[in-house]
């Protein structure tokens, strides 16, 4: 354990590091993903190929995915670019899925009564369906964000600082207690993230709350009126 | 794409192919290795699940615990257990093990615990015993699911399986880490087809395999 206190400091650059890779990689992958969604929510054709498209990529084993993205985005191996690219391929083919399911969840009666009232397209998307879309978005997006985070540190193989170095550095040295750190950081990060993503989505969508008290209290009065009647 | 090109030349060359070190034998052990960690986390986890989702108890304890374990990272927990078992197969085998059992136990749980309530309560109705309500009613209606769960740990460990070599044990990686060091970039895209081909059609077998199991359950009571 006296590894740990006395490497806090790399430690923490490695955290910020492993952070700075999964960030971007999450956003990219959540503002790809919609719009494909929408284009396979909306053409259903289109659909089954999309979905098809995403699983292949998703199959693609990461450390191939490393080395090969950088001969066809013609960056060099070790550039942070390349890592966070492939992180957000495979978050945007893990995302497609679960955004196509959130945005066909959304009731056709409310889609048709918004396109009644005279809601252009685009209106009728940021308006209506991404918010009621917005709690199913969320719940893919967790998954993303904590496979993604778990995902980076197979970069440090190629030499990208992140806390897979911990790991590489720690296996060959023979430090358990590098390893450990590690593992125990990484986790912890995708516990952080993963809260910031629930702490965004309850500043973003405020109503999810009071409907849900609203829900509990409408079926706790329909049950006292079934004991009543 | 010229990459390409030379990974095929790498691939067709007799040289790179046969022997204990070719690509055909690291091939036949990288199949092995994703075998024997799925089939040990069937062995693990389909009994856990059952368990767990017949009594239909400690659902928030299976849910946050898989949930847990995929956040670990695969590379750190090979790293780990390899400081720990030294280099070999043990090392990265229970890391792979560890990592297909999420997916395996999630598959075992939700399909017996979303069988439909009807159906179950039919059969204890009929006067089955609870083994036989969960082996005669609950695990054939689950069975889709479990598939499921089963497919994805597979092509989970098959991905990963490369990692293997990196703490001394074979499969394809091994290509992968000597490329990396020899900057050799046909081998290393060459081992990269390889393993995506194998997931392709691994996957495809599951979608067969899936396909014959749900023509054997009726459509309306399969678990979901």
């Amino acid at each position: 354990m006296s590894w740990i206190l006395d490497n806090v400091s790399t430690i923490v650059d490695a955290t910020w590091a492993h952070l700075w890779l999964a960030l971007p990689a999450i956003v990219i992958s959540f503002v790809v993903a919609v719009p494909v969604a929408w284009v396979a929510s909306r053409f259903r054709r289109s659909r089954f190929t999309l979905l098809l498209v995403a699983g292949l990529i998703y199959a693609i084993p990461s450390l191939p995915l490393f080395i090969i993205l950088p001969l066809i985005l013609g960056t060099p191996v070790r550039s942070i670019v390349n890592v966070i690219a492939a992180l957000g391929l495979y978050g945007v083919a893990l995302m497609v899925r679960y955004a196509a399911d959130a945005l066909d969840a959304v009731s056709k009666d409310t889609v048709l009564a918004a396109t009644a009232m005279g809601y252009g397209p685009m209106r009728r998307f940021f308006g209506v369906q991404l918010p009621l879309a917005g709690p199913a978005l969320l719940a893919g997006l967790r998954v993303v964000a904590v496979s993604t985070v778990s995902l980076v540190p197979v970069s440090a193989l190629l030499g990208v600082n992140s806390l897979g170095l911990l790991f590489t550095d720690g296996f060959q040295r023979g430090i358990f207690a590098e390893v450990f750190a590690g593992i125990a950081a990484t986790v912890a990060v995708a516990v952080v993230v993963d809260l910031g993503l629930v702490a965004l989505g309850k500043l973003l969508m405020p109503w999810e709350r009071a409907s849900l008290r609203g829900a509990r209290r409408r079926t706790h009065t329909e049950d006292e009126q079934a004991v009543a009647a | 794409m010229n990459y390409i090109g030379a990974a095929l030349a790498w691939l067709g060359d007799p040289a790179n192919a046969s022997g204990p070190n070719g690509w055909h034998a690291r091939m036949v052990e990288h199949l092995w290795y994703t075998a024997l960690a799925t089939v040990i986390a069937c062995l693990v986890g389909i009994p856990l699940g059952y368990a767990v989702g017949h009594a239909h108890r400690f659902r928030t304890a299976i849910v946050s615990s898989t949930g847990a374990a995929r956040a670990l990272p695969t590379l750190g927990v090979v790293t780990l257990f390899g400081l720990l078992l030294g280099i070999g197969l043990e090392a990265p085998m229970l890391a792979f093990v560890l990592l297909a059992l999420p997916s395996v136990l999630a598959g075992a749980y939700s399909g017996v615990e979303g069988a439909p309530r009807d159906a179950v309560d039919a059969a204890r109705a009929m006067g089955m015993t609870e083994w036989q309500i969960l082996f005669k009613v609950e695990a054939p209606l689950g069975m889709p699911l479990l598939l499921g769960g089963i497919r994805s740990a597979a092509l989970q460990v098959l991905a990963t399986a490369t990692l293997a070599a990196y703490v001394g044990a074979g499969g394809l990686g091994r290509f992968l880490f000597l490329g990396l060091k020899t900057q050799n970039y046909p081998m290393m895209v060459a081992s990269s087809l390889v393993v995506v081909e194998l997931a392709v059609i691994v996957d495809l077998a599951f979608e067969l395999v899936d396909r014959l199991v749900r023509r054997s359950v009726p459509a309306g009571a399969v678990a979901s």
